[in-house]
């Protein structure tokens, strides 16, 4: 969580510096879903998430200079900088892909599945996707498909409670959003999405399901995005103190809380830690920033493999 | 074999020598497809690997897609071309864009089988051919079926491309017969248009539902005298023009027939390509026969006056060649 939120902080400050381009899409506030779900995924499994998809990407173990350098264009990046902020994947961590189009995401990752049920290895497929994206028709084949077929894939569904600028009541007739799994029979649950130990029991029982064979389970978690949809949101739209009362309830501040009433922590230690992803993060942050640009060249081989 | 039969053939063919290839799609297991285009299929390989979707055009072709980049070769079948609106997302920002945004280096072998064309009174949502919505879509190869040797051998090559391939079928030519050319091993190259008919006076190119237009049309301008050069584009994607500008430099006349709008069918290219090309050599400016500029109409007498007709393509020809109306 401190790896993802350290990363994200650093993305913010890179853009004031000029070494992002176009938009970027931040997660501050929700790092307990990527960090307490992908604890339950296999070397083996396969995802996909969104265009906020930092968070995934650096806990399913992306190296944080390949993805700083996508982000800022350069040649070392994870894309070589075909890709950006939105699309940062790796096909040999299962990181399928990153999508910029909402809910486009979510059949891919039943694909996944199909061919996980297909190949018998007890693979499981797992999607991230906003509140938002359950209003698009994507979201409702999807579910219809992994439940009729009893797909091994969980559908993470992070309620950050604003679908880009638009609070959630504005655009859908309820807030829990677990209710859209009755429709489809599937099996849901709504956890505390900034309690990363119940993200991962939650999920945890949904792979389970998954690899014996049960079928797809829809997990709904309530969280927070901290920051604005894009980077030119000021996310004025927002109720005062909503975002403090949310900000008491920081994922790293609450499990940090925890942490140190067990053994073998104290805030030496947590500092320690602390310090040490900073400094990773700032090494990373420095040699994606000096990384030479691609070269203009022509583009044809990447648009489709010519032999 | 027939143009359905040969279909059917391609799918059976690489179902039985690699067991990645997988079919998906609106009624084609059990029912063996609406046009029968999967006939026997779920049979002999299974439910599991020939699998009945829901009507979910969005789910199932973002699902071959996962499945591509996951260790399968998918093959989907679009019951109508007109449904690739549908699912348009699916194709021309996910799958027609993800290798490049992922740094030019993953493969995505899916087939999507799109079943395209005019002329059988289905009006104007079941009709389109659909190849001018691809036209300008990099990503993707896109493959058009003319005759059954075709339908068979692009099918099949387009199952062992690494690359996503839509292949268009066209609904007129299901009972059309044809030998087909069956290679044992390596997969059928598709290399650029293919010549039908070597001629002197007039290049034709035409493709899908229109190449046996201009098949028949040559035979009747034999008759007056015409010698046409014939080509099957195949290919829309990539689009390789250079075997028919070599032919308009030797015939001089270029026609091109195709059942899609004049804005935005392919046709359009090829004469920009023509015109860059062999302008000096030309003996008339290149024509067109295209669609009219509205939607297809459902009464036969309007269907079959808005369809490039074999009348339409002799007399257009004529003219080019003899230089007036006849």
């Amino acid at each position: 969580m401190l790896l993802i939120r350290c990363f994200e902080d650093k993305v913010h400050e890179a853009f004031q510096k000029n070494l992002v381009f176009g938009t970027t899409h931040l997660c501050q506030g929700q790092e307990a879903v990527s960090a307490g779900a992908l604890e339950c995924l296999r070397d083996d499994d396969m995802l996909t998430y969104t265009y906020r998809g930092h968070g995934q990407v650096i806990a399913r173990g992306m190296d944080p200079e390949d993805a700083f350098a996508e982000i800022f264009g350069r040649d070392s990046g994870c894309s070589r900088g075909l890709g950006g902020s939105m699309h940062l994947a790796d096909l040999s961590l299962g990181l399928l892909g990153s999508f910029a189009i909402v809910g486009a995401g979510l059949p891919v990752a039943v694909g996944a599945a199909i061919s996980a049920q297909l190949n018998e290895r007890g693979q499981v497929a797992m999607t991230f996707f906003g509140d938002g994206s359950t209003n698009i028709g994507t979201f409702h084949e999807s579910m219809n498909l992994a439940a009729v077929w009893k797909l091994p894939i969980v559908f993470i569904c992070e309620n950050n409670l604003y679908g880009e600028y638009s609070p959630i009541l504005l655009t859908t007739p309820f807030e829990d959003l677990a209710k859209r799994a009755i429709a489809y029979d599937m099996p849901s649950d709504i956890v505390d999405g900034n309690d990363v130990v119940a993200v991962y029991e939650a999920v945890l029982r949904a792979t389970d399901r998954a690899r014996a064979g049960g079928g797809p389970t829809f997990v709904e978690c309530k969280t927070y995005r901290q920051r604005g949809h894009s980077r030119s949101d000021p996310a004025k739209y927002r109720p005062d103190d909503e975002l403090e009362s949310w900000l008491k309830r920081d994922p790293i501040a609450r499990c940090e809380a925890v942490l140190k009433t067990l053994d073998g922590f104290d805030a030496s230690g947590i500092e320690r830690i602390k310090l040490s992803v900073e400094n990773l993060i700032d090494e990373a942050f420095e040699s994606a920033a000096s990384a030479p640009w691609p070269e203009v060249r022509d583009l044809s081989f990447a648009a489709l493999r010519q032999d | 074999m027939s143009y359905r039969e040969a279909i059917v053939a391609a799918q059976r063919d690489a179902l039985r020598s690699d067991d990645r290839v997988f079919l998906m799609g609106e009624d084609i297991g059990l029912a063996g497809g609406p046009f029968k285009t999967t006939d026997g299929l779920q049979e002999e390989f299974g439910p599991s690997r020939v699998r009945d979707t829901p009507i979910s055009e969005q789910a199932f072709v973002g699902a071959a897609m996962g499945m591509a980049l996951t260790g399968y070769r998918p093959i989907v079948e679009l019951m109508f071309s007109d449904f690739m609106g549908v699912c348009f997302d699916q194709i021309v920002n996910s799958i027609a864009k993800h290798r490049f945004m992922q740094g030019g280096t993953l493969e995505l072998p899916l087939v999507i089988r799109a079943i395209g064309g005019g002329g059988v009174r289905f009006g104007a949502q079941h009709s389109q051919t659909g190849e001018g919505w691809l036209l300008p879509v990099p990503g993707l190869k896109v493959y058009s079926s003319a005759s059954p040797n075709e339908a068979y051998n692009l099918l099949l090559a387009a199952v062992y491309d690494p690359n996503p391939v839509v292949v268009i079928e066209h609904k007129l030519l299901f009972s059309r017969k044809g030998p087909v050319e069956r290679l044992a091993g390596e997969p059928p190259l598709v290399d650029g248009p293919k010549q039908l008919r070597v001629g002197k006076d007039i290049t034709i190119v035409a493709s899908l539902g229109m190449v046996e237009r201009i098949e028949a049309a040559s035979s009747e301008l034999e008759q007056t005298g015409i010698s046409a050069e014939l080509f099957d584009l195949r290919a829309i994607r990539p689009f390789e023009p250079k075997l028919i500008v070599e032919s308009v430099q030797k015939t001089k006349r270029l026609l091109v027939v195709e059942e899609n709008h004049s804005l935005g069918g392919w046709g359009g290219e090829l004469v920009a390509v023509v015109a860059r090309q062999a302008l000096n050599d030309l003996a008339t400016p290149p024509e067109r026969i295209t669609l009219p500029d509205w939607p297809m109409p459902y009464s036969p007498a309007l269907e079959d006056a808005a369809m490039p007709s074999v009348d339409a393509i002799v007399t257009r020809a004529r003219v080019m060649v003899e230089g007036r109306r006849s």
